[in-house]
């Protein structure tokens, strides 16, 4: 599985590292379900932490698509809600 | 598992995709999205280049508020010593003011300074992958007719158009912070220029500087007074020495003569003064 940090790169991951991933992933959801940013901001950072010490960094020439893709650990509940609004427009500057 | 992230990262290619879902000849595709990719580098590396700006621009301004909390620390000090705690009191209150404005500017500039490392490496990591693009492409379009080459195009795509969606994310991001901290950097600017927190240059006196300059012009006019006075309390009582002693009598002479005219000497007594001096 492939899990990229927006704006840091991606990171390979075997195994059982995946499902330590998963609970973080509940963390995310409630923060933004209850619209709480400081709960956002540290599930986030354990999630980032937890990516860098169970996986490995993707070469820089490889071209991958990942699995799961992270947002900034200080991205805001609005940032992450615009992530997760398919209406949205393209993300490449034109 | 991982049901957010999940989404974000099909909507996210859904969404990076859309850019070069526009041509006929898959193989065109290849091209078009090539030049995308390079157009996105340039700017990529522009956005490095106005961020550190940005911070080139912060750092100045944090050198001239350093200089503000030296002169208004020197200012207190001055203040002091010259009895007058009110103006050291509002100097030092100064201080604390500009240095929380330093504080702030810290602040920003440590993030200007992870923004600038971060889209250095996007930038290096774009580069490597639109690189490794190219060798796709051509191998692709030597390879394979039109009709064939749609699933290795596919395959070709996979990760390119995620990299240049997180890039543009990136110099979105890059855009809106560094545009925060101008407008914050021109109330900064204007403060400086306005006198407020004075300019570092120094070339603009403040009141508390003009006040000091007052009172230190102020104390030079009494030490001046008090040092001729203190001479013209020497004077009658060196007078009479002048006139016994020949040898002493010119080194003082010159002074008194100026401030204080002695009570004539004996005219038969001071030719002889003058003349062993000549």
């Amino acid at each position: 599985m492939i899990v990229r940090i927006l704006g840091e790169g991606q990171w390979r991951i075997e195994g059982s590292g995946q499902n330590e991933l998963s609970a973080l992933d509940d963390a995310v959801e409630a923060a933004v379900a209850a619209d709480d940013q400081e709960q956002l901001a540290q599930a986030l950072q354990q999630l980032h932490d937890k990516v860098r010490a169970v996986g490995t960094e993707v070469a820089d020439d490889e071209l991958a698509d990942s699995d799961l893709i992270l947002p900034e650990t200080d991205a805001s509940l609005d940032e992450v809600r615009a992530l997760l609004n398919d209406s949205d427009e393209g993300l490449i500057p034109s | 598992m991982a049901g957010i992230f999940q989404r974000i990262s099909l909507i996210f290619r859904a969404k990076t995709d859309k850019a070069l879902d526009k041509l006929e000849d898959p193989r065109e595709t290849l091209d078009y999205s090539y030049q995308r990719q390079l157009e996105l580098l340039q700017k990529v590396r522009r956005g490095v280049a106005d961020v550190a700006t940005s911070r080139k621009r912060v750092e100045l301004q944090a050198n001239g508020l350093n200089t503000q909390v030296d002169k208004l620390t020197q200012q207190a000090q001055k203040a002091l010593e010259v009895g007058r705690e009110d103006l050291a009191r509002e100097a030092l209150t100064r201080r604390s003011g500009v240095q929380q404005q330093l504080t702030d500017l810290q602040t920003q500039h440590a993030q200007l300074q992870a923004e600038e490392e971060k889209l250095t490496r996007a930038s290096q990591r774009l580069q490597a992958k639109v690189d490794a693009f190219r060798t796709r492409k051509e191998t692709i379009k030597a390879t394979y007719s039109a009709a064939e080459a749609q699933t290795r195009i596919n395959e070709a795509f996979s990760g390119i158009s995620e990299e240049m969606g997180d890039v543009g994310l990136a110099i979105q991001r890059a855009e809106d912070k560094t545009q925060q901290m101008q407008a914050r950097a021109g109330a900064i600017d204007e403060l400086l220029a306005s006198g407020a927190l004075d300019d570092p240059t120094g070339t603009a006196k403040d009141d508390i500087t003009r006040e000091l300059e007052q009172l230190a012009s102020t104390s030079d006019v009494e030490d001046e007074l008090a040092r001729m006075k203190a001479q013209l309390g020497a004077g009658p009582a060196g007078s009479p020495q002048a006139i016994e002693g020949g040898g002493q009598a010119p080194v003082a002479q010159p002074v008194q003569n100026q401030t204080y005219a002695p009570p004539p000497p004996a005219p038969s007594q001071q030719p002889p003064s003058q003349g062993d001096l000549r």
